[in-house]
């Protein structure tokens, strides 16, 4: 892979020429220590030493909420004529949300492919960057603290500058475009480079052991933690929000007042509301909370394996983070995991 | 096994086809079997289905719903669908007149293995709705009978006015080339022709060989539990008892993530499964 250097001094200058690519968004500070990616008109809001951002930037591809159909009587289903050919640069990337689209790209892909989906992904170019971990972070554990693609052009930050490795051929017209911008990676950045890279692994303050976990979940099936989860959890949500990689959504119709018209709906959903399983009649597959908290754990840690061969957890921390009841994933992955808890 | 994909609007999966109401046959109380026909006369050409794959189902302003195709491929032109009404998309569809228009798509789920079931025999065990999908299976087999050894068909409902598709099963009575048992649990005015009692006795009528034979379940979620314990003891191989699952659906497509159960989600791995899938499955049963 092609890479080159980037002074920061000349960042507000490349970030500008990339508006011709596509409309910029990128993470901004909210309050202490909350950031979210926002539309950004101000190139100085930009922050690219973040931890993490509220929700992932699967809102970019998969809306809290959007219209799939209009419907009438005469017309029957009609997909919206919104402008799904918009052009997005998304900026300031970190490799585990990286992975989390990749994930969300083999969902959405297969036999059946989403072309929601998949319109703004073609349409939106990624730019990671890279990050220093906090207490909530286990991406290494999870194997997406270092992303090889998914995205266009990827920042690592070498305090005065960041390399920028070119993965793309929109990329490299990114680059090409402000190529007075750039500089060539030398001797001494190779070196800088690889000393930072080799103390990444002593911020990690969390994580969780992958090797054979799918067996030891399947031996664990039964065991009391789930119990346990479904009386602190809350049924709330928030934690499959937050997730780049839950994709769960319920589909609705909405009437237009004319009683006649109206759209077809999507929205986020989660597993871990009551009605999630629920069907016509009364029978509900996941009547328990405990049954609902096991089938998030199930599904992302063991589940996901046995259909794409990786967990569909990247150890962003979000979820840590944002639950009310303090479920956490590393905590309740490294009980099951204990030779003592029983 | 050959597997049909989507024919409603290619690139877009959750585009519904618009297919007019030609024909609504009352059966039981709440179940009504509609008669579909698609507008558009290229959809009627080329929408072809597996036997156990169902549709998504639109009536527009209220919602989706999955159903299966009751109908059999071997009779192209018209789908069927048998479907009791319990919850909103099924009740304004119940509210539609004739002539009236709906969306559909599809077809989607795996259906049954039809390939691999040619050269055996059949045993097909239905309760209540589970006649829905097993009907078009019933009648895939029947229309093309050269292909398949013995076929038994089991249904049971509760008393006589509770069979679905009463006087077509009826009429099987009297063909010679399967056996067609129908059980009624209760016959109080002593006027139902044939066995009384739980679906279950009619494994006192049949010798099933293990090592030729299919069994094809779909009922209630309590009938399931009684019908394997019989299919066990007559030492029918997990794997060769195929069963169609219900759960809740929204997409049909895998998207959603509705309808999953273990580490499979019901619209396009199943709904037809094996015992021995379902045993591997934490959830399943
Ligand atoms: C593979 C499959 C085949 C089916 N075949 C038939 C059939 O042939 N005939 C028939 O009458 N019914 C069938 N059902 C059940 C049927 O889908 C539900 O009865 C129907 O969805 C109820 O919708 P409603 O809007 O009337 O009820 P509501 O309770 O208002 O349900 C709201 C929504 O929840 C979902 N939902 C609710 N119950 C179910 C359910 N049991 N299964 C899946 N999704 C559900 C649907 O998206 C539905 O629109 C089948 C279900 C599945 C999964
Ligand atoms: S965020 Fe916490 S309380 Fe809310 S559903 Fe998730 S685990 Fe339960
Ligand atoms: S499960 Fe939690 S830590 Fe894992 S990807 Fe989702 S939000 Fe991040
Ligand atoms: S119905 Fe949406 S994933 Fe199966």
């Amino acid at each position: 892979m092609q890479i080159v250097k980037l002074p920061k001094e000349n960042l507000d200058k490349f970030v500008g020429s990339l508006s011709k690519f596509g409309e910029i968004h990128a993470p901004i500070k909210k309050d202490e220590n909350t950031y979210l990616f926002s539309k950004i008109e101000d190139l100085s809001k930009i922050e690219l030493n973040y931890n993490r951002t509220i929700l992932p930037p699967k809102k970019y591809f998969l809306p809290p909420t959007e219209t799939i159909f209009r419907f009438s009587p005469e017309k029957g289903y009609e997909p919206p004529k919104d402008n799904l050919n918009r052009k997005y640069v998304l900026l300031g990337v970190h490799s585990c949300d990286i992975h989390g689209l990749k994930i969300l790209d083999l969902v959405f892909s297969g036999t059946y492919v989403d072309n929601y989906y998949f319109t703004r992904r073609k349409n939106t170019s990624i730019i990671g960057v890279s990050c220093i971990p906090d207490d909530m972070c286990f991406c290494r554990s999870m194997e997406t603290d270092f992303v090889e693609d998914g995205f266009d052009l990827f920042l690592s930050d070498m305090d005065d500058s960041y390399l920028v490795r070119i993965a793309t051929s929109l990329g490299d017209d990114m680059v090409r475009a402000s190529q007075s911008l750039f500089k060539e990676v030398d001797k001494e950045d190779i070196a800088e480079y690889k000393r930072k890279s080799n103390e990444m692994k002593n911020y990690f303050k969390i994580g969780l052991e992958l090797y054979n976990l799918p067996e030891i979940m399947d031996l664990e099936y039964e065991s009391k933690i789930w119990g346990e989860m479904g009386e602190k959890c809350l049924s709330c949500g928030t934690c499959s929000m937050v997730c780049p990689t839950c994709y769960c959504y319920d589909v609705f119709d909405e009437l237009n007042l004319d009683g006649k018209t109206g759209e077809r709906r999507r929205r986020w959903d989660s597993c871990l509301f009551k009605d999630h399983a629920l069907v016509a009649g009364g029978l509900n597959f996941r009547k328990e909370r405990s049954s609902r908290v096991k089938n998030r754990y199930f599904h992302k840690q063991r589940g996901f394996v046995a259909q794409y061969g990786r967990p569909s957890c990247v150890g962003c921390g979000r979820c840590i983070q944002s639950c009310p009841a303090k479920v956490d994933i590393v905590e309740v992955i490294t009980k099951i995991r204990s030779v003592d808890y029983e | 096994m050959s597997n049909y994909s989507a024919k409603s609007g290619a690139d877009n999966i959750y585009q519904p086809s618009l297919a007019r109401i030609v024909r609504i046959l009352p059966q039981i109380k709440d179940h009504r079997l509609f008669e579909l026909r698609f507008e558009d006369p290229e959809m009627r050409r080329s929408f072809t289905y597996n036997p156990g794959q169902f549709v998504e189902l639109s009536v527009i302003g209220t919602g989706e719903a999955p159903v299966s195709i009751s109908s059999s491929p071997t009779r192209p032109g018209v789908l069927e669908l048998c479907v009791r009404k319990i919850g909103r998309v099924t009740e304004a569809l119940f509210r539609l007149p004739l002539n009236s228009v709906v969306g559909l798509r599809g077809p989607y789920g795996n259906g049954f293995p039809v390939e691999a079931m040619e050269r055996n025999n059949l045993l097909i065990v239905a309760g209540g709705l589970g006649m829905a999908p097993l009907r078009s299976l019933l009648w895939y087999v029947l229309d093309n009978r050269s292909k398949f050894k013995e076929i038994i068909l089991m249904f049971g409902a509760k008393i006589s006015e509770e069979m679905l598709f009463k006087f077509e099963l009826l009429s099987l009575l009297d063909r010679t080339d399967m056996k067609c048992l129908l059980t009624v649990d209760k016959d109080e005015e002593g006027t139902w022709p044939v066995q009384v009692g739980v679906v279950t006795r009619l494994f006192d009528f049949v010798e099933i060989d293990p090592e030729i034979t299919y069994a094809i379940v779909c009922g209630p979620p309590i009938m399931y539990k009684f019908v394997l314990e019989k299919l066990l003891e007559r030492n029918l191989p997990k794997d060769r008892i195929l069963m169609s699952l219900e759960r809740r659906m929204k997409c049909g497509v895998g998207k959603c993530g509705h309808c999953s159960v273990g580490y499979k989600y019901t619209c396009i791995d199943g709904p037809i499964f094996t015992y021995w899938d379902a045993i591997n499955l934490p959830e399943m049963i």
